[in-house]
């Protein structure tokens, strides 16, 4: 168990990177308190599971360091961090059977026999796979593959930290909430940090304490779930997170109003900065219909189950409304109301309106 | 709707009748032979299984037997570890990779009878490259048309030459097909290179490794094109493979008889090795 500390750290693949272009991982800068579980989410080729082979060892990163306990590991391979690794797919050795699998680290780290079967004993309990121990491990499902990977990782009871990487892609969808609970259950008995990489956003929101959103090599935004859902910083993280995303809508901003097609909207607090591309920025949740406000136009309503998802055009900018009841007709004019307290300006796409003081 | 009848038999018929005139009717003929005893003319007498049994009983024949046995096991106890090591140290990505290829490739490219007279002409003892620097320079007395065990090393060597890259391409095809991550989590599991190679990469490459054997074997021991052109069996009868003997006797003395026996003895052991090297390679997969 080890609070990890990533300082400066910058990875690029080629040999002399030149600009920021040629950085794969640019400036990262990020403290992992002890026991925690934190997700890396952000779309593919953002650099996410090269963080994640940087502080497994598998790849020394450019410049900057990876501590564990405020003690250097930059230099260290793999085996020596202390580390854990699940893969996107499941890694078993086939020969074996699933208790010599789970055996293996511990045997190639010289621990003695009656331990090695205390662990393994335990590690199988914990995964449901007691009845498994004998049999050949390549004749196992996907999940129980899966569940056998991470076994090997958490038989050795001195790991640093246990680290996913999109564990979830090849398990059948009804088996993916059930191994997720394990998941999650594991970690509050082991009480280990770990690290999920993902791009799929209801894993990371429902594992993580604390989500890393990235974007082309660096961190947008670290938060807690509720604060990436609540107050994007940024608009990559209010359209990434959230189904549909944050409304980004063109706009100019002055003071603590801001005007969209003509409109004046009320926004959280004073904007600060100036220049640059302005946005407006709205979760469809925070939009309401009402007798006066902003002239809107529907034009498609879907029915997602639990809400609706109204499409609308404001001018010529289209938006989206998730509402619940009181659904307009398709083709009808409606009134918006934008809530004050959720509503933003960004500026380059970083947020540039201060916190309304609670 | 579904429909069966049996008129997908009409789309084999072509190639049934294909492989009757080129390999049933010509093996009919062996079988007749075998049995048969003719002095020409076209004037044929019953021999029962006589033939089959002057085979099976002749010193000749076992010494051939034995000779084919010992050459076949020689080269595949060389030639596989040489190939599974070959492949293991060929880069895995870059631009090395297709030179390394096409490297391995190129002795399997070369037709039978000139990597005989390659061979020949490079180990003869005063003119051959090979023959000349080991008697005349390193002193070493080799001439593999006069001694026996200089023929014999020098078949073995040239047929490791020619056919190890098969084992190192099939091998190579194996490894390259097994996911990073397997490397990468191995070295997070602490795994010492053998371990890697014993749990990882072997059980990879199993499947490649028995059609690699399987092949070197039969090829192996239906050999018959390089030995000819190198030795052509001698010094003696020393390196006159089971092939060679057979051709010696249907060619040579037009025994047509004990020939077409002896063909069919040599085709059934094939058949019979290869199945048990196949069944025995194959046992654990069927659990």
């Amino acid at each position: 168990m080890a609070q990890i500390k990533l300082s400066n750290l910058k990875h690029s693949y080629m040999p002399t990177p030149a600009g920021p272009e040629d950085y794969a991982l640019k400036e990262i800068d990020v403290t992992w308190r002890d026991g925690g579980a934190y997700a890396l989410l952000g779309p593919s080729g953002c650099g996410k599971s090269t963080l994640l082979n940087i502080i497994s060892g598998l790849l020394t990163p450019s410049e900057g360091q990876i501590l564990f306990d405020n003690h250097d590991v930059t230099a260290l391979p793999p085996d020596q961090r202390n580390i854990a690794q699940v893969f996107q797919f499941p890694v078993i050795y086939d020969t074996m059977t699933v208790g010599e699998n789970l055996a293996f680290p511990l045997k190639n780290r010289g621990v003695d026999p009656a331990t090695i079967k205390r662990r393994v004993d335990e590690i199988a309990e914990m995964l449901d796979v007691t009845d498994m121990l004998g049999t050949k491990a390549s004749g196992l499902s996907p999940d129980n593959k899966q569940k056998i990977s991470m076994g090997r990782g958490l038989v050795r009871d001195d790991v640093n930290a246990v680290m996913f990487d999109e564990p979830l892609t090849v398990i059948d969808p009804h088996l993916k909430w059930k191994l997720r609970s394990k998941l999650k259950e594991l970690h509050q008995r082991v009480q280990a940090t770990m690290i999920y990489v993902t791009h799929d956003q209801t894993e990371a929101l429902t594992f993580a304490d604390e989500v890393v959103v990235m974007q082309e090599g660096e961190v947008v935004q670290i938060g807690t779930p509720v604060e990436l859902f609540e107050r994007p910083q940024h608009t990559f993280v209010g359209h990434f997170i959230g189904s549909p995303g944050m409304n980004v809508l063109p706009c100019q901003a002055k003071g603590d109003r801001a005007v969209f097609e003509g409109h004046e909207v009320v926004l959280e607090g004073s904007t600060h900065g100036d220049g640059g591309r302005t946005d407006l920025g709205i979760r469809p949740e925070y939009i309401g219909f009402g007798d006066t406000g902003i002239p809107a136009h529907v034009t498609k309503v879907s029915d997602i189950g639990r809400h609706y998802v109204v499409s609308a055009m404001v001018g010529n900018t289209a938006l989206k409304v998730v509402t619940e009841h009181s659904v307009p007709e398709p083709g009808s004019e409606v009134f918006l109301q934008f809530k004050p307290e959720q509503s933003r300006v960004y500026r380059d796409g970083w947020i540039a309106t201060k916190e309304r003081a609670q | 709707m579904r429909t069966e009848n049996q008129k997908a038999w009409f789309f084999v018929l072509p190639v049934l009748a294909l492989v009757a005139f080129n390999a049933l009717v010509p093996m009919m003929t062996v079988v007749n032979y075998s049995v048969q005893e003719t002095f020409g003319n076209n004037q044929f007498f019953w021999e029962g299984l006589g033939w089959f049994e002057q085979i099976l009983r002749s010193d000749r024949f076992q010494a051939a037997l034995g000779r084919q046995f010992l050459f076949t096991f020689l080269i595949l106890l060389i030639e596989v570890p040489l190939g599974i090591i070959v492949a293991l140290s060929m880069p895995r990505k870059g631009f090395w990779v297709p030179v390394c290829l096409v490297l391995m490739a190129l002795p399997m490219l070369i037709p039978w009878n000139v990597v005989g007279s390659m061979w020949n002409i490079f180990t003869l003892p005063k003119i051959g490259l090979l023959g000349y620097f080991l008697n005349d320079v390193l002193g070493i007395n080799y001439d593999m048309t006069q001694q026996p065990l200089s023929a014999w090393i020098t078949v073995v060597v040239m047929d490791v030459w020619h056919w190890t890259s098969l084992v190192v391409l099939l091998c190579y095809a194996g490894l390259v097909s097994i996911p990073d991550a397997y490397y990468q989590a191995a070295k997070i599991d602490g795994a010492s290179p053998w371990s890697v190679f014993r749990y990882i990469q072997l059980p990879k490459m199993k499947t490649v490794l028995t059609i690699a054997v399987l092949l070197r074997f039969m090829d192996s021991f239906n050999i018959y094109t390089e030995p000819f052109v190198l030795t052509g069996g001698g010094p003696g009868n020393s390196t006159t493979l089971l092939s060679i003997d057979l051709v010696k006797i249907a060619l040579g003395q037009f025994d047509l008889g004990p020939a077409a026996a002896m063909s069919l003895i040599y085709f059934a052991i094939t058949l019979l090795v290869s199945w048990v090297f196949y069944t025995l390679m194959t046992k654990d997969d069927a659990q």
